[in-house]
């Protein structure tokens, strides 16, 4: 049988994967693997520490119910319920305020301002803000709010500080989410004789809100930790103050920082107790900000 | 309630550049007038013109005169809202609200308008979707999203929303472009049906289309790129491709350039 040689001996279409590629693969993905358990190191060691030495205090049911009041700062026992609710109550405060400026300054920046002069300016402004350090926002407030307006130290101001640290961050998200928003939407509302304000309150926000609202919770977590405010703005109480317009109130971070010098066992169960609370609580919103994402997500079916 | 709508020499321009030149025609009511042409021509952008959809974009602007029998809506002291309450818009793309249902999606225009009486609502949901051959396929999953319906039927859905508000004018921009020949033919259809009722303007890349639905067509083409597009004739459809006035037209429709 005449054997079809030209088939033989035609050129390959295909070449042989090259070894070269082969290793420059499984390299890269070892590299990639060694840095993901890398980054997973410092918080697993992180948690471990802390969960290690705070647990035990945690899980008096003292601890969320009573402050620490009348205690000697040797005496064991008594509760952070002052903290916790200063901490809340100042995050809260803060929430209340930069919620709203953020979310209109960043409807102002996607709906109206567009490309003006004072759109570019405000971004560039939000853009500075985000970069501020916490000491420096706590500064100003306390050379502002307390030093020229002769306003006492207070939880209030604390509050007013971690505005100015979260405001950017809502701004910076909710403008990622407006934008997101497809313009046919908007054109779809025009189109039916809606004005735009009423465009943007009723088809834009609330196709955009499942991620401005993670975005806000997100934002609100992270300032409830910070430190340089609570040290700055207000001192330390061990009862519970209502009034945020004046006297000390405490706070999860302050209570730390308070406690440090306190050399005894308690100190000790204190600080790191304080420090599981706080990542619980901030867990508990990042929960809570999926949980509200999945609630109001756009459905489909 | 339809009305008809009378363009006088409009220019249209997009900052400094002129987008179209000189556009002067005459859309009758109860009838469907067609707009044919290659991209970039200004057709679309005339369309746009005609209920001030332009104006979304910043530094659009219309010069000469737009009449809904014989009121101009660019005159001063009128309300952009109001001329789109009037005349209404479907899109290339079926954009449904995606936070809605399917009945919320209907009478969206409506609602946001501010009226409040449910019953009324359901009332003329149900008439707007008979209206436009949807009732059928949806009256079963009025409250489910309007994103969870076929692509066509989403184009349905938002015909039902535009006529919902009771414009007098629908102005549709190539709103079959994205949906297949199945829906494409419910779509022809139902224009078919509403043009009894609506002045309907409709901007379409497809010439059988324009041939099948349209009574008036008109041809828009521009002379060289950069140039503004300019309105080369407009006639009975039948005329138009069987026997157009201008060679430019006769070029265009027997596919020699294009």
């Amino acid at each position: 049988m005449a054997a079809p040689t030209a088939v033989v001996d035609a050129p390959a279409t295909f070449t042989k994967l090259a070894t070269r590629r082969v290793i420059t693969n499984q390299a890269s993905s070892v590299v990639v693997w060694l840095a993901f358990l890398l980054a997973l190191v410092p918080l697993i060691w992180v948690v471990w520490t802390v969960v290690g030495n705070g647990i035990s205090a945690v899980l008096n049911s003292a601890w969320w119910s009573q402050s620490l009041s009348g205690l000697l700062a040797q005496e064991e026992g008594g509760g952070v319920y002052h903290a916790i609710f200063g901490t809340l109550v100042q995050g809260l405060i803060c929430a209340v305020i930069a919620t709203p400026i953020g979310i209109m300054v960043a409807i102002y920046l996607v709906e109206y301002g567009a490309k003006t002069r004072l759109a570019r300016t405000v971004t560039f402004m939000i853009d500075i803000l985000t970069g501020v350090p916490s000491i420096v926002a706590a500064l100003f407030i306390f050379s502002v709010w307390i030093a020229v307006f002769g306003f006492p130290r207070s939880a209030f101001a604390v509050s007013l500080a971690l505005v100015l640290l979260m405001l950017p961050v809502v701004v910076r998200s909710t403008e990622e989410m407006l934008k997101i928003v497809p313009d046919d939407l908007r054109e779809a509302s025009y189109a039916l004789g809606v004005p735009k304000w009423k465009t943007i309150m009723r088809v834009v926000i609330p196709t955009a809100l499942s991620g401005m609202l993670t975005g806000i919770m997100l934002a609100l977590a992270r300032v409830m930790g910070e430190t340089a405010p609570v040290l700055i703005l207000v001192a330390y109480a061990p009862f519970i103050n209502t009034n945020v317009f004046g006297g000390n109130m405490a706070s999860l971070p302050l209570l730390m920082t308070v406690e440090r010098n306190n050399p005894t066992d308690a100190g000790f169960d204190r600080i790191w107790g304080a420090a599981v609370t706080l990542i619980l609580i901030i867990t508990l919103f990042q929960l809570l900000a999926t949980f509200l994402a999945r609630l109001t997500r756009v459905k489909t079916s | 309630m339809a009305k008809r709508l009378d363009l006088k020499d409009v220019d249209i321009f997009y900052g400094k550049f002129q987008a179209v030149a000189g556009v002067s025609l005459s859309v009758p009511p109860r009838a469907v007038t067609a707009f044919i042409g290659p991209s970039g021509c200004g057709k679309s952008t005339v369309l746009r013109a005609l209920n001030r959809m332009h104006e979304v974009i910043p530094g659009a602007r219309v010069e000469g005169k737009v009449l809904l029998d014989s009121e101009d809506i660019y005159g001063p002291g009128i309300d952009p809202v109001e001329v789109r309450r009037t005349i209404g818009m479907v899109f290339q793309r079926p954009n449904p609200f995606p936070t809605m249902s399917v009945r919320d999606n209907v009478v969206a225009g409506l609602k946001l308008q501010g009226a409040r009486n449910k019953h009324k609502l359901d009332e003329i949901a149900e008439k707007s979707l008979k209206r436009a051959n949807l009732w059928n396929e949806v009256k079963d999953r009025l409250q489910k999203p309007g994103g969870g319906l076929s692509g066509g039927q989403q184009q349905r859905l938002c015909i039902a929303r535009a006529i919902a508000v009771q414009p007098d004018v629908l102005l549709m921009d190539e709103p079959c472009s994205a949906l297949d020949p199945i829906s494409t033919l419910a779509i022809e259809d139902l224009i078919s049906e509403i043009k009894k009722e609506y002045t309907i303007v409709i901007v379409t890349h497809n010439m059988q289309q324009a041939a099948r639905v349209s009574d008036q067509t008109g041809f828009f083409n521009l002379r060289a790129t950069g140039e503004p597009g300019r309105l080369v004739e407009i006639d009975d459809t039948e005329k138009i491709f069987s026997n157009p006035t201008e060679k430019a037209t006769e070029d265009y429709i027997s596919g020699r350039f294009g």
